[in-house]
């Protein structure tokens, strides 16, 4: 049985036959499988294992050197705030803090009810726009507090549907 | 690649294009220094200090990964060169702490030498040193995180080197962090590799970790007395109450057939030496109980007793059974003392491959046999039975790393997914039972292919696997116990129709080839002769005339009563062959061993013997190479089988000159010529170790001075002396140049199928060894550790 759903079991099966060796999909598989477990689970590590042929501490090497990887469970929502150069200059420290402040949470910590996830991250690429956010992967630009506390509102609305 | 010249530090040298520029400097003597280059592994650029400056290069490059190309000129210590180096080590002391005189590597760590060197003790650094606690990841390998200087050798050698894959890089940049493949501990086959390869004090064992310093110890390259492979051990002694204790095994000087190569048991299985049950004085049965005797006492028992029986009964009432682990000289020794003073030709051992059936086949065939260093080189191999991984673990290095580096075929038939099947181009997997149908499908009967295929194994697979081999210029041919008797000819014929074929057959122990070669077999003498003549002549005496008894028939003889002693002679045949133990109980038993075995128990005189580290000889292994033992550790109390066995005869009233030729007036024999210097009665053996320019020995207690005679009259051991006390092993032929006798009981052959982690008696006294084994007991594979 493995860990994910049948149809994205298939997707692997059939996307690996595009890749020269099948240990080149690894990082796509980790991202997809995260996308749907919300984490890299034990049984998920040896449910890629088996499927790359690779030892179970190959895959746990990878999942430790991407910082978007994680083993372990995250909120619904990840909340990734960046306060990198540009946006520093641009207030993207205030954001941050607004965020903890708002969620009650510190860096990589979660909510009691599991709705948000907090990191502060190194730049997105939206620098143009800055301060940003991204949560999961929507892009949130030229932030403020008040503009933050509507999304984050946005979100707990959804988490709640 | 065509030669191309460079120039070094004002040194011209010549070397093929693309040789890498560090191993071309070596050539003429200049040491670049790497931590992170290691020769054999594939190229990692990581640490830096090979930095060397290159005319027409803008900036410094590392010499680990520049291929030479003609022309070159190379500075490797200039100013710049320092400076790079003394910078590289400054961002390595980033995390490191400071404390070498703590270190359990001080004293032979290359980050220290490289420190004192370029002097980066000094660092503009602020931050804190990243520190996390020593762990302990087996009973074998310890990991002090801060120490790690991140050069990623001891990840790659136990992947690429080992393909065991346990060792990981978790994190990225300065978090980086060397991981164990269960999370907080290893499961792995704790051979020592990433701990001896580790160029810092970061991995540690626990066989050696803390308990002495490097220059306290005097090192002693010797034989592994472990499987049949013959890896070099270099084994550190050190001085102690009862003697000199061995505390390290590793393989410094890399001068064995073995290379870097150790498994457990040569690098840490050394400690059965030091066993608290270790029997350090000879014991005798008094009264029903085995009670503490002097060497005096327990000699007179044994010597008395043997000669009484070979009065009364003859010699034909004395059983010997000899053992693999002895020397050359001691089993040799062991079937001449049986023969010639106890009168007898029973005498055998525990047979794990059929060397006779091999010799019979070979026999006049000179090239028909490879050594260890040949599967290193050979172009193909061909693996037929055997599980090398567990029972040859040097044997599975060397096809593992001819694979890797040279590109070389491995061609694999065995009836079980054996894990070399990860490096073959080939791997039928075939039915139980199935060799001796393999052989004949090889030799192109077709029709047994049936009997050959097992589900998932389609008959192309088969087919492939024939025509491959058939197709190679140049094969060497690997057999395990399962193939004996008639499939050995048969294999040996199917050998002889490639275009060239060397074969291997796989015994168990580290001189189970010795033991075969120097006759320890009631049908045998020395080099495969079944006929007596040639010895009798050797030795101007009566052979004793009686056909030998088999083991298997000495048991029975033993259970009859017609078997009135018996001498065992490190071997454990209770244990080994489910001996009935009130069989042995019967005749007068002597038991030469370190331990009180299960046969050692019921004997009725128990001599404490030295093992193989602890006194000189040689060793043959499986494939024939024969190696010097050298004395290492020493222990008061016991002595070895060589110096028992001559005193036993001397007290049996033996003139000992006719069994071990030493000083200048040895035997005196017709030598078959009327004329010239070997004319009338001249001591033969003096003859020839003139002819040899070889000083006669000495002491009759000098295993050499029965080496002069084994090079002299057994086929296949005229060997260069050179060669051998150089340290490297020679190639002995046997096989090919011997008499080619064959010994009847194919039954008697079983591989005692040890693993990684047992070794017959020695392994059930070895703290490391059990160590592992209890520690897997306690976490099961496969299951995860959180
Ligand atoms: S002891 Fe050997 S098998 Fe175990 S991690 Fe080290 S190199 Fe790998
Ligand atoms: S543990 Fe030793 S061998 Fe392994 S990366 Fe660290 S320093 Fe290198
Ligand atoms: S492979 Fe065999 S000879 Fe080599 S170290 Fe291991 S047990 Fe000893
Ligand atoms: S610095 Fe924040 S997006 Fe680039
Ligand atoms: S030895 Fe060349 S970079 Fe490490």
């Amino acid at each position: 049985m493995p860990v994910v759903s049948e149809q994205l079991d298939n997707f692997f099966n059939e996307k690996m036959k595009e890749y020269p060796t099948r240990r080149s999909f690894l990082v796509p598989m980790l991202l997809y499988t995260q996308d749907e477990l919300g984490y890299l689970s034990p049984d998920a590590i040896s449910y890629l294992a088996q499927k790359t042929g690779l030892p179970e501490i190959e895959i746990r090497n990878v999942i430790s050197y991407y910082s978007m990887l994680t083993m372990k469970p995250r909120g619904k929502f990840n909340v990734q705030v960046c306060t990198n150069i540009s946006c520093m200059l641009r207030g993207g420290e205030e954001i941050f803090q607004h965020c903890k402040q708002q969620l009650g949470i510190g860096h990589k910590q979660t909510t009691a009810d599991k709705v948000f996830t907090l990191e502060e991250v190194e730049c997105i690429g939206a620098c143009s726009w800055a301060p940003a956010m991204q949560v999961n992967y929507d892009f949130h630009e030229n932030l403020t507090p008040a503009k933050v506390d509507k999304i984050l509102e946005s979100y707990e609305k959804k988490a709640a549907q | 690649m065509p030669d191309v010249t460079i120039t070094v530090d004002g040194k011209k040298l010549t070397a093929p294009g693309g040789t890498l520029l560090i191993e071309a400097c070596k050539r003429v003597g200049i040491e670049v220094p790497a931590f992170c280059y290691y020769p054999g592994l594939s190229l990692q650029a990581a640490c830096r200090m090979c930095l060397v400056e290159i005319e027409k290069m803008p900036k410094l490059q590392t010499a680990c990964t520049v291929p030479i190309t003609d022309g070159m000129v190379v500075t490797t210590e200039s100013e710049k060169v320092k400076q790079a180096r003394k910078s590289m080590l400054e961002l390595v002391l980033g995390n490191h702490p400071l404390d070498c005189p703590v270190c359990d590597a001080g004293g032979e760590c290359e980050l220290q030498d490289m420190t004192f060197k370029y002097g980066a003790a000094d660092s503009r650094y602020m931050e804190g040193k990243l520190h996390k606690d020593e762990q302990q990841w087996s009973p074998v390998v310890f990991f002090d995180r801060p120490r790690c200087i991140l050069c990623y050798r001891c990840v790659r050698v136990c992947g690429e080197g080992m393909d065991v894959w346990a060792l990981g890089v978790q994190g990225r940049g300065v978090s980086s962090v060397i991981a164990p493949n269960q999370e907080d501990h290893l499961e792995c086959e704790e051979c020592g590799m990433c701990i001896d390869i580790c160029p810092v004090g970061a991995l540690t064992s626990g066989a050696y970790r803390y308990k002495t310093r490097p220059w306290e110890m005097k090192h002693v390259g010797t034989i592994c007395t472990h499987c049949g492979d013959g890896c070099k051990t270099t084994l550190g002694v050190r001085r102690h109450d009862t003697g000199m204790q061995i505390v390290r095994g590793d393989n410094r000087d890399k001068s064995g057939i073995n290379g870097d190569f150790l498994c457990i048991k040569g690098r840490y299985a050394f400690d059965f030496t030091d066993h608290r049950a270790r029997i350090t004085q000879p014991l005798v049965r008094k009264d029903g109980h085995l009670r503490p005797a002097s060497w005096e006492e327990a000699l007179e028992v044994v010597a008395h007793e043997f000669r009484d029986v070979r009065e009364s009964k003859g010699g034909a009432a004395i059983g010997v059974i000899g053992s693999t682990r002895t020397t050359n000289e001691e089993n040799y020794l062991l079937q001449k003392f049986a023969r010639l003073v106890l009168q007898t030709n029973n005498i055998d051992h525990h047979r794990t491959a059929d060397f006779p059936a091999l010799a019979a086949a070979l026999k006049g065939k000179d090239g028909a046999t490879a050594g260890m260093r040949d599967v290193f080189s050979a172009p193909a191999m061909l693996l037929i039975g055997n599980d090398p991984t567990d029972q040859h673990p040097l044997l599975a290095w060397q096809i593992r790393s001819n694979v890797r580096l040279h590109k070389a075929r491995l061609y694999l038939a065995n009836t079980q997914p054996i894990k070399l099947r990860r490096q073959a181009a080939v791997f039928a997997h075939i039915a139980d039972g199935g060799y001796a149908a393999l052989l004949k499908f090889l030799a192109g009967d077709d029709s047994a292919t049936a009997t050959l295929l097992r589900d998932g194994t389609p008959r192309e697979t088969l087919i492939a696997l024939r025509d491959k081999i058939k197709a190679e210029p140049d094969l060497i041919i690997m057999f395990g116990a399962e193939i004996k008797g008639a499939d050995v000819q048969a294999l040996a014929a199917f050998a002889a129709s490639l275009p060239k074929a060397r074969l291997i057959a796989l015994a168990d122990y580290a001189n189970s080839r010795g033991a075969s070669d120097m006759g320890l077999y009631p049908d045998l003498l020395p080099g495969y002769t079944a006929s007596a003549d040639h010895f009798a002549r050797e030795w101007d005496a009566q052979l004793p005339a009686q056909p030998g008894m088999s083991l298997a028939q000495m048991t029975k003889a033993a259970a009859d009563g017609r078997l009135k002693a018996m001498y065992v002679v490190g071997s454990n045949p209770v244990a080994r062959f489910d001996f009935d133990p009130f069989v042995l109980t019967k005749p007068f038993l002597v038991v030469q061993d370190m331990f009180l075995t299960n046969t050692a128990a019921i004997a009725d005189v128990v001599l404490p013997v030295a093992c193989a580290y602890e006194k000189s000889g040689t060793f043959t292994n499986s494939a024939g190479d024969l190696q010097q033992v050298q004395k290492a550790g020493d222990l008061a109390g016991v002595k070895p089988d060589f110096e028992i066995i001559v005193r036993i005869a001397e007290r049996m009233g033996f003139d000992v000159r006719k069994l071990v030729p030493f000083g200048r007036e040895g035997v005196r024999a017709d030598m078959g010529q009327s004329r010239g210097a070997q004319s009338g009665e001249a001591d033969r053996h003096y003859v020839w170790l003139k002819a040899q320019n070889l000083e006669p020995k000495m002491s009759p207690l000098d295993p050499q001075a029965l080496f002069d005679e084994i090079q002299r009259v057994v086929p296949g051991y005229q060997i260069s002396r050179a060669a051998l006390f150089s340290g490297t092993e020679v190639r002995t032929h046997a096989l090919t140049a011997g008499n080619g006798g064959t010994s009847a009981g194919t039954d008697l052959i079983r591989s005692s199928n040890d693993t990684l982690f047992t070794s017959g008696t020695l392994g059930r006294y070895s703290h490391a060894l059990n160590s592992v084994m209890e520690n897997r007991r306690r976490a099961p594979a496969g299951a995860a550790a959180d």
